[in-house]
């Protein structure tokens, strides 16, 4: 079957694409969405994208190969971003990346075989003076050690 | 000295219209739209002397009196939230703590330019601070402030929250632009400028949130009050986020002029650790570094840091403490800029891979002689020949590296190590 937005969604476009002064400006809130209800964003989810936005696929595509909070390939549960520009790396940041390697049993760009983590790096956050940090889907997690890390995996499930 | 940016962030719920009301909020809002016309509230900024916080310091009354009047165009006012500048966190606290006196220095900014449609494009990752800027409109938007007809004066304005998905280069305003309008950051050609051609072609004014957050208290206090602030050229007040080896990481507000030293030594509490320092970026990752003995007489206002041989830019301050090593925190932020490069013009789409896998080597063992004036060579080929100062914001600290530690670097090529880490 191919992929369309729920009822709800579908309704939350309708309001988003009406905000802006012109249908393709809402491509990133759009794309978003289409994140958020197909997990990802492959070739299929773009083509409806396109379809919905009246954009040619191409354009679509070129936009969300750009941006690195739009995912073409399926992530874990919870993805894991640690931060690695210069200011988290002067507090340490290379040591929390290689910690959350081990204790995860995975390389950057992998996701756990249990789907429940993705780890890569990204770079920098705005979180600099709480450095070293992560972010995991949302959610900001800053000053970090070893023993918090633990903790914070800990509490995903 | 009297805080202006930071001024309401410790009240107890500060990001709420109630708090924000409480302590004269949205007066500067009513009063504008009661009694000043355009040009009274550009002239008033222009008298404040208030310059663009996003690193390029242009004055902001004149940014806005270069959008033509007699437009037939819709005009667009953006807010400036894509905070990415590495070390650089200043806006994103105002955002969090503080989101209604940007979101009044954006209804003020529009009226400047008699816009109805403002944006306010947030990097996506700031799921939090985004969420408290769509609650601060919205409660703006309850109360009257954001609308049709605000004040029963007539005038009409919506603010869209718009978040972006990644990317540095959107910071830059040309490739805000094209974000917004829906395809990659990429920056475009200027001339001609936003003001007269910017989004969907119309005059457009981009405008940083440490800006505009500025307004509201310039208005309610005067242009005068502000410039009798800071020095000659640099007005007011600035934020400084300070990062790396720093005793009190953070964000501070300071008169322009402050000593940076005395900033460093005495309000951030000195080099973590009681270590010595090694070098500091005082503008955020794209300014050249500066060495100890560079900074003893520097103050922290445009002029100074210029005439210091770096930039004051986003007033991103990263402090690097006696065990850093210098080629790595140049293939650092090489590696930024290799990772964050648009790609459209070839001198920084090649120039900064290519430099980025110098810097790899040199800090893995694997220099070789001559790397480094390739590098400042590749660095020399990128300053000035790209579309938009991405270029110059990824060649300027890697030549500065190496020229300000260059026996580091030639020590790393020739024990084929790194000398510091080992």
């Amino acid at each position: 079957m191919a992929l369309e937005f729920s009822p709800d969604t579908l309704k939350k476009f309708e309001e988003t694409v009406n905000r802006y002064p012109k249908k393709e400006a809402a491509m990133l809130p759009v794309l978003c969405l289409a994140q958020q209800e197909f997990g990802h964003l492959g070739e299929e989810a773009i083509a409806y994208v396109a379809k919905i936005l009246q954009q040619p696929p191409a354009r679509v595509h070129g936009v969300v190969s750009f941006y690195t909070m739009l995912n073409m390939k399926p992530v874990g549960r919870h993805h894991i971003q640690v931060c690695r520009t210069l200011p988290c790396a002067l507090r340490g940041a290379e040591k929390i990346t290689g910690f959350l390697k081990q204790k995860l049993g995975i390389e950057l760009g992998q996701t756990t075989s249990d789907n429940r983590f993705t780890l890569t790096e990204v770079e920098c956050l705005a979180s600099c003076g709480t450095a070293p940090m992560m972010q995991i889907n949302d959610d900001y997690y800053e000053n970090l050690t070893e023993a918090k890390v633990t903790e914070i995996l800990e509490s995903l499930k | 000295m009297e805080k202006i940016l930071l001024r309401n962030i410790d009240v107890s719920d500060s990001h709420t219209l109630t708090a924000y009301k409480s302590r004269g909020g949205y007066g500067s809002w009513r009063k504008i739209v009661e009694s000043m016309t355009p040009e009274q509230l550009i002239n008033e900024v222009k008298a404040s002397g208030l310059r663009g916080r996003g690193g390029a310091g242009f004055p902001t009354g004149m940014k806005w009196s270069f959008v033509p009047k007699d437009s037939p165009k819709p005009k667009y006012l953006v807010c400036n939230a894509d905070e990415s500048e590495p070390g650089t966190f200043k806006d994103r606290l105002l955002i969090e703590k503080d989101p209604h006196a940007t979101v009044e220095g954006t209804l003020i900014a529009a009226y400047a330019i008699q816009s109805h449609t403002a944006f306010i494009y947030i990097r996506g990752e700031l799921t939090f601070g985004a969420s408290r800027l769509d609650q601060a409109v919205e409660e703006a938007i309850q109360a009257g402030y954001i609308g049709k007809n605000i004040f029963g004066s007539g005038y009409d304005l919506d603010v869209i929250v718009h978040r972006g998905a990644g990317a540095y280069i959107c910071g830059e305003e040309t490739a805000l632009l094209s974000s917004l309008e829906g395809g990659r950051g990429w920056p475009k050609v200027k001339p001609p400028f936003p003001a007269t051609h910017g989004l969907f072609g119309c005059p457009t004014v981009v405008n940083n949130v440490e800006t505009l957050a500025a307004l509201p208290w310039i208005i309610e206090r005067g242009a005068a009050v502000y410039a009798a602030m800071g020095t000659e050229k640099s007005k007011g007040t600035k934020l400084f986020s300070v990062s790396g080896h720093i005793a009190k990481p953070g964000v501070y507000e300071v008169e322009m002029g402050y000593p940076f030293k005395k900033f460093l030594d005495e309000d951030c509490g000195g080099v973590a650790n009681g270590r010595k320092l090694k070098g500091v970026i005082p503008g955020g990752g794209s300014m050249p570094v500066l060495r100890p003995e560079e900074i003893e007489k520097v103050n922290l206002d445009y002029e100074s840091v210029q005439a210091a041989g770096s930039l004051l830019g986003s007033g991103g301050v990263i402090v690097m403490d006696d065990s850093t090593c210098m080629v790595g925190a140049a293939w650092n932020l090489a590696r930024f800029f290799a990772h964050e490069s648009c790609g459209q013009c070839s001198p920084c789409r090649e120039g900064c891979h290519w430099m980025e896998k110098i810097f790899h080597r040199i800090e893995h063992g694997a220099g070789e002689k001559g790397d480094l004036d390739l590098i400042l060579n590749v660095s020399g080929n990128i300053m000035g020949n790209t579309i938009c100062p991405f270029g110059d914001a990824a060649a300027m600290p890697a030549a500065a590296f190496i020229k300000k530690y260059r026996d580091e670097f030639e020590a790393h090529i020739a024990e084929k190590r790194c000398t510091i880490t080992g």
